[in-house]
């Protein structure tokens, strides 16, 4: 199986879509002649032409807006919006729209489109350009939002997210755009909604999305090293929730750690936890404990943005409370 | 047409114009100015029973009126072909109306019965009928036009500009003028050539607040100016005018894809919606603005062109009762939406896992165990 880049995979499946249906049309700022921000676009335009790969005018409410009505005339709009940060210019068509005019027109007419978002900190750029607003969105009945962390799951999902008749937020993250995984060639598409656990385990259990499930992954693995058997459940899909993935998982091994890369107070973890309290209290053996970002506009400074985001060592340190706390023989 | 609109590219002082625009239709055909006067009535009847129902409670939410701006409404309509898309904001009822949709399911919607045109879902602000290509009443102030923009963006992949092209009319209210929204879609449509007619309903009012008191330029129609869109005020109270000066940018838009901006000056008789008493305009407002109502002076106009009779008049106003209380009692008729019907249009591609619970439901269904 080829290895390829996050960023490579999520190119394969625009391009994929894209000569599988002429419906599907990208639009967004500098995704054409530049290629894009982060270059996901590239040679798209070259290979489409200026209809299809569109560039746009710094209008995040007008292109988001636009792709909202031409996916009510039988368009498949993939939008890019540079990174979440500037998806709140158009929230008010994410949320008051794109959300709303399926249900609200009694089903009259599909909004197929999707939005391609990077969230993500750690780049240096500052409080307004780090910000995980991904709970923001997954909040809102009417839309859709999964986020993949494999290349594997990035090419499924995007088109998946592509192919699903309801407006679909892809999230993405900038800290994943360069990472590889093995990716099956031709084509795959996964199933919105649905969680995965990418390694079993029977000791503790560590949810995570996007850039948080790689992490968890990886200390896993460093405490399988030490014979503790952690178990990694990927959200994958944020709206809609698979409640039933992370409780049986609990249940199993009775000890729960959410690692999240939003903040902490209201955030994914915090609906994960409230989950896990319902689903599987009476197989619980310490409270559930949250690893989130530290309650700050994110500042530019290096020396305090690295201790403001988690990471996997404070995810370590909480598993290690978490196990010392239950008397966990090792 | 010359004497009863101006453009944004004419040297002209712009004034609005307040003359009940009582021109006689020369060049209208009798029987198409009787179905104006058809329309204007049943959307006249249509709101005054409206606002009685609200006030009997079988309408909730808001409620938003035509009152006042019947001849606007059915000029904009007459311009459109059955082929071309319509987006409106939250005074929609009687765009509705003159869009052909049935009387009966728009009062129904407004009753929030499983009859309604958005199957009770949508109320008063959100009226949609895919058939007749009317694609929304939208409740947010502005937030039509990017929809409405990229409804327009869709139409350039369906063909080339001809005669026989699709267009998209985006109508709104005087405040929208102000709004991001507004800015950031007629500058895509400038920059796409998009085949779309913007029609801003200038009132007067954004609620209270006057266009003078919110707007850098009151003169609307020239807004477009920065987007090189040209602009044209029409006198709203007049239908044949509006209905030519929309068909004109329309053709505009389907041969030359070329976007237009087009300002009808017309007049609420009532409040901003049915609660509000507006109690913000003096005694001698009030006077001026029923001197200004549209349809006795459209009356009195065919009347006097020898089109229309006293009694042909008495007759089309009979008929507009009988079918507003049908559709009343229609609507009265038309069941509310089961309970078990509230999930029924969550998604429309169907994925595991999408939340079904009520409120008070655990967030795990019963059972769930076995199924993992």
């Amino acid at each position: 199986m080829p290895e390829i880049t996050y960023r490579q995979a999520l190119h394969d499946a625009l391009r994929a879509e894209m000569m599988r249906d002429e419906n599907v049309v990208l639009l967004g700022e500098e995704i054409g002649l530049f290629e894009g921000s982060y270059k996901i676009t590239a040679g798209l335009l070259e290979e489409f032409g200026p209809e299809r790969v569109r560039d746009t005018p710094i209008s995040e409410e007008g292109f988001v807006g636009a792709a909202i009505g031409a996916a009510m005339l039988g368009m498949r709009p993939v939008v890019e919006i540079m990174t979440i940060n500037f998806s709140l210019l158009a929230i008010d068509q994410i949320v008051n729209h794109a959300a709303k005019i399926y249900g609200m027109f009694g089903g009259q007419t599909p909004v197929p489109m999707v939005i391609r978002t990077p969230g993500g900190g750690g780049q240096q750029l500052a409080a307004t350009h780090s910000q995980n607003l991904e709970v923001w969105y997954a909040h809102i009945p009417g839309l859709k939002v999964v986020a993949p962390s494999t290349p594997a799951d990035a090419k499924a999902m995007l088109t998946a997210a592509i192919r699903d008749d309801d407006p679909v937020i892809l999230l993405e993250n900038l800290s994943l755009y360069n990472t590889k995984g093995e990716v099956p060639e031709g084509e795959q598409v996964a199933t919105i909604g649905k969680a995965a656990v990418t390694v079993p385990g029977t000791d503790l259990t560590v949810v995570g999305y996007s850039r948080s499930a790689v992490i968890a992954r990886d200390v896993a693995r460093r405490f399988a090293d030490q014979g503790v058997s952690i178990e990694v459940v990927d959200l994958a899909s944020l709206r809609p929730l698979d409640r039933q993935t992370i409780c049986a998982s609990v249940r199993k091994t009775g000890r729960a750690v959410i690692l999240e890369d939003d903040w902490l107070s209201y955030g994914v973890g915090a609906e994960i936890a409230a989950t896990i309290a319902e689903g599987a209290f009476d197989y619980l053996d310490a409270p559930v404990r949250r690893v989130a970002a530290a309650e700050v506009p994110l500042p530019y400074a290096k020396s305090l943005e690295r201790i403001a985001l988690p990471d996997a060592d404070a995810l370590i340190k909480v598993i290690n409370e978490q196990l010392d706390a239950t008397r966990f023989a090792r | 047409m010359a004497g009863r609109t101006q453009t944004s590219r004419s040297r002209r002082p712009a004034k609005q114009q307040d003359d009940g625009g009582a021109t006689a239709p020369a060049d209208v055909p009798a029987e198409t100015s009787i179905d104006y006067y058809r329309q204007m009535t049943l959307i006249r009847e249509f709101e005054l029973r409206a606002g009685e129902m609200y006030t009997r409670a079988k309408i909730g939410g808001y409620c938003h009126l035509n009152l006042g701006e019947e001849a606007t409404v059915v000029g904009l309509m007459a311009a459109l072909r059955p082929t071309d898309y319509l987006f409106t904001n939250y005074r929609e009822h009687g765009y509705a109306l003159a869009r052909g949709m049935d009387t009966g399911r728009v009062m129904a919607e407004l009753f929030g019965r499983v009859d309604g045109v958005s199957a009770g879902r949508g109320g008063s602000m959100h009226l949609f009928d895919a058939e007749r290509r009317m694609l929304g009443g939208y409740g947010i102030v502005g937030g039509q036009l990017p929809p409405a923009t990229g409804a327009a963006l869709a139409l350039t992949f369906r063909g080339g500009p001809g005669p026989d092209a699709e267009a998209v009319m985006c109508q709104m209210g005087d405040g929208t003028t102000n709004i991001g929204a507004f800015h950031e879609s007629l500058n895509l449509a400038a920059i796409w050539q998009l085949p779309i007619v913007y029609v801003i309903v200038n009132n007067g009012l954004g609620m209270a607040t006057t266009v003078e008191h919110a707007s850098g330029e009151p003169d609307l129609y020239k807004r477009g100016c920065s987007y090189r869109i040209p602009g044209e005020r029409v006198d709203g109270n007049d239908v044949t005018a509006v209905r030519q000066a929309a068909e004109a940018m329309l053709q505009r838009a389907r041969t030359e894809r070329r976007p237009g901006l087009l300002e009808a000056m017309s007049h609420r008789l009532r409040g901003h919606s049915v609660v509000d008493p507006a109690r913000y305009r003096s005694r001698e407002e009030t006077d001026r603005l029923r001197t200004l109502d549209p349809l006795p002076a459209f009356r009195a106009q065919l009347v006097e062109a020898g089109v229309l009779d006293d009694d042909t008049a008495a007759h089309i106003e009979a008929e507009a009762a009988e079918k507003v209380a049908a559709a009343v009692a229609f609507a009265d008729a038309s069941p509310e939406p089961a309970p078990d019907e509230l999930f029924r249009f969550a998604y429309a591609t169907d994925v595991p896992n999408a939340p079904r619970m009520m409120p008070g439901d655990p967030v795990l269904p019963a059972g769930w165990e076995a199924a993992v």
